[in-house]
């Protein structure tokens, strides 16, 4: 039962980061219909970012709160304008193009970043996985009988930044007159710039967004992890894509809990099976839910317009 | 006067309809063992020519389905190692059985060949439970799941006993051969040209250019779609599979989502839907890092230039990826292809003359 418990926690505390990179997808998939493939790389970029700023910070300073907000703020923007650069100057110009060439774009970004960063020329990091520094120092949270089931306090910060971040987004989505634009670039694009709605600032702002949500994320999971690699941004840009799928890909709270059900699924093969098969069950479960409800949990499968 | 009969182009061919599916195979066999002759002593470039030879089936067999079909796979190396592995395992265990009425390097042979096809067999199974719940849907999730099912192999084979695990295979008997493996690419090349004209050719075209329309023209596009990606998945593991032949060990690390990206990068480079720019891309971008490796080397760059060759080759690859989409999305050849233009020439020659 304790053992149950404590998985169940480790999983919601994973599931809550995949969450967040899985909205990034929805988001941008909702405004330009693209799987944005160079997302869990942007967000890789950002964690470097973070690890950098938390060295620059020292070690008293980037454990501070200060600190904390600093590194997360540095990675943020850092991101959101790394994810403003490719928007325009990658996908932009193919906007009007098949779809298969901002996929075969989305795709060569994505190999440019992951393997550009494993190159060892003095600046960039090299392709050895680094410890990621305790930027918040791990402490038992709450700790019940003999140490059956421990909550660390990082897992229920990130928990609570996750959460944050997302009713952030759900109020930036269905509050504000930005996210009314948003939903209207996803309805139509043509159309809602016939209605005066700047649609390439609003898909812009997307980017934007969806990147400094990813680098929030990824910093969490470098948290989690402790440690940064190149090669991390593929493997939980696939993993978030499965969630977002999962989910039922275009809707914002299909994304969340498609990342928890995920994040669940994965702490329960590691914890009761065996955790070498941990990377094959994301890829199993998304060719099981394709086959047997292409739509996601929530989605649609939309008939195409001509 | 009698009117004369409109001619049947059939009418004009020299040699008769029933050898014809078989001709070019017959005119390429003698080649192939003058070809081989001449190769018999010198391992290292005979190597390099088994390497681009399988490069160029992957390619070519990956242009049917990304180029010709207008689908987009980005696991073509995960096929390649279902064939490489489950070849690699056969003919470990049949090492030591020989045909006793045949010569053993014949029966040899036989084995090679036998391995070879159920490599082949084994990938396109894979490439049919892949592809069918993920061409049911659009294009981007055939990436995804691609990507994903590379993943899938690669955990399989490292979890796995009779693989070899993370080590890999090692003492596969080294029963391959230049000719071996060009008779393979004539055969990938024959039948992706042979689909290019075949009506399931332009109804892979009428996908690529517009599904809903197609469909609405009575295209059967699941089906087609799912077709055409087992046959380029039954040549990635025969690729995979005469790869194993003849390098000394095979292991996950050979099939990695880089490799993968080598060949989408060949198939973009030379042209989505050209099996000649496949051909001319796979072997430029096979040839180009080895020779730059033995420039730096020439060049006296101890060494440290031409291991980078390597390391710099993928982000380079990436980056030309977008840059080819921004600036000449088509490719160096487009659509065109070597013999749309060769026998134009021909026939007219031939006329001339009569």
């Amino acid at each position: 039962m304790a053992q149950l418990l404590q998985h169940l926690i480790n999983g919601l505390a994973a599931g809550t980061i995949y969450a967040l990179v899985a909205l990034g997808y929805t988001m941008v998939y909702g405004v330009l219909k693209l799987i944005n493939f160079a997302h869990g790389d942007v967000m890789m970029v950002g964690v470097y970012m973070g690890y950098a700023t938390a060295f620059a910070l020292g070690r008293d300073m980037r454990s501070s709160l200060l600190g904390v907000a600093v590194v997360f703020a540095v990675a943020m923007l850092g991101c959101a304008l790394l994810g403003f650069f490719i928007e325009r100057f990658a996908y932009r110009p193919l906007r009007e193009k098949p779809r298969l060439t901002a996929l075969i774009t989305a795709i060569g970004i994505s190999f440019a970043l992951s393997y550009g960063f494993q190159l060892d020329l003095g600046f960039l990091p090299g392709a050895a996985p680094r410890a990621f520094p305790e930027v918040i120092e791990p402490v038992e949270w709450l700790v019940i009988g003999d140490r059956d089931v421990v909550v660390w306090n990082w897992q229920v910060i990130s928990f609570g930044i996750a959460v944050a971040l997302m009713v952030g987004l759900q109020y930036l989505v269905f509050r504000t007159r930005f996210g009314r634009a948003m939903r209207a670039v996803s309805w139509d694009h043509r159309v809602a710039a016939l209605m005066g709605i700047p649609t390439d600032r609003v898909i812009a702002l997307t980017f934007m967004l969806s990147s400094a949500l990813a680098a929030g994320a990824g910093l969490l999971y470098a948290i989690k992890d402790t440690s940064v690699s190149p090669l991390m941004g593929l493997y939980v840009g696939l993993k978030a894509f499965v969630a977002a799928v999962i989910g039922g890909i275009g809707h914002v709270p299909g994304a969340v809990v498609g990342g928890l059900v995920l994040g669940l699924v994965e702490e329960f093969v590691v914890g009761y099976a065996a955790s070498t098969w941990r990377d094959a069950v994301a890829f199993g479960f998304l060719i099981l839910v394709l086959l047997v409800k292409p739509g996601g949990l929530f989605g649609r499968v939309a008939a195409e317009k001509v | 006067m009698e009117t004369p009969a409109i001619p049947v182009p059939e009418a004009r061919s020299a040699v008769p309809a029933s050898l014809r599916g078989l001709l070019p195979v017959l005119l390429a066999l003698p080649v192939l063992a003058l070809f081989q002759w001449l190769m018999s002593d010198a391992p290292f470039a005979s190597y390099l020519l088994s390497v681009v030879g399988v490069n160029i089936i992957l390619a070519v067999s990956l242009n049917i389905v990304n180029g010709m079909t207008g689908q987009f796979s980005i696991g073509h190396a995960g096929f390649m190692a279902v064939g490489a592995y489950i070849s690699g395992v056969l003919s470990l265990n049949l090492k030591d059985v020989a045909l006793s009425f045949l010569p053993v390097a014949v029966s040899d042979q036989v084995f090679f060949v036998v391995s070879l096809l159920v490599g082949g067999l084994a990938a396109a199974l894979c490439g049919f439970l892949v592809g069918l719940p993920s061409l049911r849907l659009r294009g981007d999730y055939l990436a995804i799941v691609t990507l994903g099912f590379g993943e899938i192999i690669r955990v399989v084979v490292q979890n796995t006993d009779a693989f070899g695990r993370a080590l890999g295979l090692s003492g596969i008997p080294q029963t391959s051969s230049p000719a071996m493996v060009y008779f393979w690419v004539f055969l990938t090349v024959l039948v992706a040209r042979r689909i290019t004209g075949s009506s399931h050719g332009r109804s892979l075209w009428a996908i690529r250019e517009d599904e809903v329309a197609a469909e609405a023209m009575g295209v059967d596009t699941t089906g087609y779609k799912v077709r055409a990606f087992v046959i380029s998945s039954f040549f990635a593991g025969i690729a995979g599979a005469l790869f194993a032949h003849f390098v000394p060990i095979i292991n996950p690390g050979s099939f990695t989502f880089v490799k993968s990206m080598e060949i989408v990068v060949m198939v973009v480079l030379g042209g989505l839907g050209s099996t000649t720019g496949a051909i001319v891309a796979a072997t430029f971008l096979t040839l180009l890092p080895e020779g730059m490796r033995s420039l730096f080397t020439l060049l006296g760059a101890e060494g440290s230039l031409a291991q980078k060759v390597d390391q710099i080759r993928m982000p380079v690859y990436g980056l030309l990826l977008v840059a080819l989409m921004l600036a000449r999305p088509q490719g160096l050849f487009g659509t065109k292809e070597i013999w749309d233009v060769l026998p134009r020439w021909i026939p007219r020659k031939r006329r001339g003359l009569a």
